[in-house]
């Protein structure tokens, strides 16, 4: 009974919970219950992955309304492997916030925060799971809308400046989609997005279609950060509290990253995208945008703005795959889509547990802390090793895989941009890593700081351990990639 | 332990210094505790590979499977011949150099020791474990590690000039890995489609031989551990370091990593006859001679008597790069064994510049004068070693520059010849003076050693033992020789 009710439960669960959150007293009750919650929802996305991770595809239909006028969920693969990534690391990132919140975030707002928290995660797992095009675009707002007011949160004052920087770009990026969705309807008559990959193949040659295409790659290149319409990330990720940026970080992107392959593989396919220049501007911008935000990332003073440029670029690395649009291509961004939430995730969580002790994220700040805080050091050390792709942790299979599409498609350039890329990753995780262990001049300045408390450690090295194991055992990261590329690119070898 | 199976042998020998790490950083407090874990774990591991080796001679081929990365590519071991020369080398002068280490870091009193044993432990278990590779995965994967275990050992001092160097140690290693090593793996995986080892190579008929030159390349100059000029900086970066590391990682594990990595490509993915027929190695030899030559021609400008012994490391380290280019079967096999003959001899030369750090507080060759005479035993094991190093009968190194030459008389490549002649002169003049001042010069100054005596006993007795083996290699060199000509010939 409820097994065949999955696929709306992981969304409609966490969707209940928000107000109830919301109206629950400030304290450790709201923090107990969204935990708990994501918990479940993290046990039935195993349990959907599971399910369609054979190469089933899993239809379901929104109060009984046959698509193509009800709406439909429509889960395969990649969804479905999506759908993991975001319930897994909310699972982690709740149990951290206990003790991160309480320091970041006033008591009276906490509550609030909980319950904004669980409406974004529901617009994340929504995106995710939805075949309508349209039902996407309310999704997408419930988890930009509440991204906007968690990033307002932050203890600085800057993160109001940011917030409102984010909502300015990530509302011309919406309208765009929605302008985009609008003119797709406009030419097809459905939202439907299995629907629409059937109807669009006759429209190709319509202006309306192109120009429907447009808006919504840019709207969507807007929320995933795509060089060179990255500008809000950077501040976001800087101010957010330490949880957000963790959450943020390792899911949101991720999401966009997906929709851009739902929309170009499902519903235009990629024969659509090789007759126009998207997939050389594609490459164009992941090439300059992984070179130049590497670059930037080794001259920031703060060490979560270090981390919010890397993610510029590993953005790049992710499209570069979707850009070749070969298997190979494609199961690499699937692929490191995974990875680099893991990578991201368990930095910005050390890193938060060092604001935590500390009360700064400035490098400065940071000399010789390693000693004081060994295991989250240590935690710091083995991300940035995935970050660089070292082989042994899951930043090497990424590698890997994209180094092999690139070769497969005889491009050297592209080909020397990863490794060069992977060499500056080398500079920039190293400047944080020494500063971390040598002590500083300053004998005093650290006196007293302990390691982090064992909530903010535990899910720190749950991550940490992730990056090693899915670099050694790659059958769920990419078996599954390679069923949804079979789904995503159907007919190719 | 005879009746053990061979692989629980390998699980063990790659186990024990990780297990020893771990109680080293529990015994932390207790100093003389952890010291006797190092030496109980070194004396085990020092056993097994023995006990291994006597294994490998019978013909057994002891293997390890562990679990699939990436369908088609594996982590496993599997100890060939010449895995096996390059970790009984490893294995026993760990042994001995931990005994040198406890005498020098005691006697130098340095600080963070815990730290010091932990990264060595890790650091030697990752070198046997690259040498116990069976595919060029696994290889790659304890390479890597092995470049970040000696990170701390490199920076162990924390001052400017060990940041510094670690900078330079770490980005040269890990950007020619990641640049053009990592390069060279996936392009060999998406030819090949496989990336195990096998005699005779797995490039033949799948590469065009025109593409075979550039990939060879990639893989010299990415496996920067060799330090073919112009990557080779980072050795003498690595100086910075206690001289125990110097000693056992800088001319022995890391280093000889580096030419074993190329010696296994060269075999085991090339295949000698693949190299030679599409002369894939034809230009890349002169940067192989050219890096012996020049490395000697610094190595006599530098006074400071670390960062002379690094310089020829680097030239000794491209005898066996070139070697391994001639890829003929004598070169290769006295390639093989130069891995062995140059680490006994130049871990005895880091010994005695330890051992006079310790003692007389000198780093500098020019203020050496005159030592000898206080320091009898540990100037008369640096002579000996220097022979060795030069090729000198009756001593080790001997053979393998016997073999080197043949290699090159065989291939007739008689510039080459020149090359191994010329810089065996260049040895002379840059390692017999300092043995040579220090016994028969005056003192420089009013300096008088009447106050300085030798070294501790512990570094007495490490360096006694890798001299005798020194002069025992000239007279048995067999475990070495068959090791080295049963991997050539692949039975």
């Amino acid at each position: 009974m409820i097994e065949a009710h999955l696929s709306l439960l992981i969304v409609v669960v966490p969707l209940l919970t928000a107000p109830i959150v919301a109206i629950l007293p400030n304290g450790r009750l709201p923090w107990t219950v969204s935990t708990l919650v994501s918990f479940a929802v993290f046990a039935m996305a195993c349990l959907q992955l599971i399910n369609v991770g054979t190469g089933n595809v899993i239809s379901y239909e929104l109060g009984g309304w046959a698509p193509p006028w009800g709406i439909e969920y429509r889960i395969d693969a990649a969804n479905a492997l999506v759908a993991l990534i975001v319930a897994g690391i909310a699972a982690v990132t709740l149990p951290y916030a206990l003790h991160s919140v309480e320091k970041e975030i006033p008591l009276k707002q906490q509550s609030l925060f909980y319950s904004a928290f669980m409406l974004c995660f529901t617009g994340l797992l929504g995106i995710t799971q939805t075949g309508d095009i349209f039902n996407l675009f309310v999704f997408l707002e419930i988890s930009s809308l509440s991204t906007y007011a968690l990033i307002s949160l932050g203890r600085k004052r800057q993160a109001l400046t940011a917030a409102y920087q984010y909502l300015i770009m990530g509302t011309i990026g919406a309208t765009f989609f929605l302008i985009g969705v609008g003119l797709l309807y406009a030419m097809t008559g459905t939202l439907n997005m299995a629907d629409l990959s059937a109807r669009l193949p006759a429209l190709v040659e319509q202006r309306t279609t192109q120009t429907a295409f447009a808006f919504i790659m840019v709207g969507f290149a807007l929320k995933l950060a795509l060089f060179p319409l990255h500008l809000w990330l950077p501040n976001a990720y800087t101010y957010a509290p330490s949880v957000i940026t963790v959450f943020l970080a390792a899911t949101a992107t991720k999401v966009a990253v997906y929709v851009m392959l739902r929309v170009i593989f499902t519903v235009f396919g990629f024969s659509f995208i090789e007759e126009t220049p998207t997939d050389e501007i594609f490459l164009l911008m992941c090439t300059i945008g992984i070179l130049m935000m590497s670059v930037y990332a080794i001259y920031q003073q703060d060490s979560k703005r270090l981390l919010a440029y890397s993610s510029v670029a590993q953005i790049g690395y992710m499209m570069l795959g979707l850009g070749f649009g070969s298997v190979l291509g494609v199961t690499a961004t699937l692929v490191h889509l995974f990875n680099h939430a893991l990578m991201k995730g368990a930095l910005f969580m050390a890193i938060g547990a060092i604001v935590y002790r500390i009360g700064s994220s400035r490098i400065d700040n940071m000399a010789g802390l390693g000693k004081h805080m060994p295991w989250t050091f240590a935690a710091i050390v083995i991300g940035g090793l995935s970050l660089i792709g070292v082989p042994g942790t899951a930043g090497f299979i990424s590698k890997w895989y994209l180094v092999l599409a690139a070769i497969e498609q005889q491009n050297w350039l592209i080909v020397a941009v990863i490794l060069i890329g992977s060499l500056l990753a080398v500079v920039y995780v190293w400047k944080l890593i020494e500063t971390l262990y040598f002590s500083s001049a300053d004998k005093h300045a650290h006196a007293g700081v302990k390691e982090a408390p064992l909530l903010l450690l535990i899910p720190t090295w749950i991550l940490v351990l992730a990056n090693i194991y899915f670099g050694l055992d790659t059958e769920l990261t990419v078996g599954t990639a390679e069923q949804a590329v079979k789904l995503l690119l159907p007919g190719v070898q | 332990m005879m009746d053990m199976s061979s692989q629980n042998m390998i699980i063990l020998t790659l186990l024990l210094p990780l297990i020893a790490a771990v109680l080293i950083i529990l015994t932390d407090k207790r100093p003389n505790l952890r010291e006797a874990i190092t030496l109980i774990t070194a004396g085990s591991v020092a056993a097994l590979v023995i006990n291994l080796f006597l294994r490998v001679k019978a013909g057994e081929v002891p293997t390890l499977d562990l679990f699939e990365v990436i369908p088609g590519i594996r982590v496993s071991f599997s100890i060939e011949p010449l895995g096996m020369l390059f970790a009984l080398v490893a294995g026993t002068l760990w042994l001995i150099t931990s005994i040198y280490a406890i005498g020098y870091m005691r006697g130098h009193k340095e600080k963070n020791q815990t730290r010091f044993y932990a990264a060595f432990a890790v650091a030697i278990s990752s070198a046997l474990a690259a040498a116990f590779s069976d595919n060029m995965f696994t290889l790659f994967l304890c390479y890597e590690i092995l470049t970040l275990s000696t990170y701390p050992l490199v920076t162990h001092s924390g001052t400017e000039e060990a940041r510094r160097s670690g900078r330079i140690y770490l980005g040269i290693l890990l950007g020619t890995s990641i640049g053009f090593q990592l390069l060279a793996i996936l392009i060999t995986w998406s030819v090949a489609g496989t990336l195990d080892f096998k005699h005779g190579g797995i490039l033949a008929g799948k590469l065009d031989p025109a593409y075979a030159g550039m990939l060879y390349a990639l893989f010299i100059f990415g496996i920067g551990k060799a330090a073919v000029m112009p990557f080779h900086k980072w050795l003498p970066a690595a100086m910075v370091a206690p001289t125990p590391v110097s000693a056992l990682l800088h001319a022995v594990a890391v280093v000889k990593a580096g030419v074993f990595t190329i010696l296994k490509v060269t075999i085991y993915i090339f295949g000698t006859d693949f190299i030679l027929s599409a002369g894939a190695s034809d230009w890349l030899i002169w940067f192989a001679a050219t890096t012996v030559l020049l490395a000697s021609l610094i190595a006599m400008t530098k006074d400071n008597l670390k960062a002379r012994l690094a310089y020829s490391t680097v030239s000794q380290l491209s005898y066996i790069v070139l070697g391994a280019l001639i890829a003929t079967e004598m070169s290769l096999i006295g390639a093989s064994m130069h891995i062995a003959m140059h680490a006994f001899a130049k871990i005895t030369l880091f010994f005695a510049a330890g051992a006079i750090l310790v003692a007389a507080h000198k780093t500098d060759i020019s203020q050496m004068h005159g030592l000898g005479r206080a320091m009898p035993f540990t100037f008369a094991a640096f002579t000996i070693a220097s022979l060795s190093i030069i090729g000198l009968p009756p001593l080790g190194g001997m053979w393998s520059k016997w073999y080197l030459a043949l290699g090159t008389v065989h291939a007739e490549q008689w510039l080459l010849l020149a090359v191994f002649m010329i810089s065996s002169l260049l040895n002379i003049f840059y390692l017999l003076p300092i043995a040579i001042r220090a016994f028969f010069n005056r003192p420089s100054g009013d300096e008088s050693y009447t106050e300085v005596r030798e070294a501790p006993w512990p570094i007495l007795l490490a360096m006694g033992i890798t001299t005798l083996m020194c002069i025992t290699l000239f007279i048995y060199p067999d475990p070495f020789y068959d090791l080295a000509s049963m991997a050539v010939k692949g039975h």
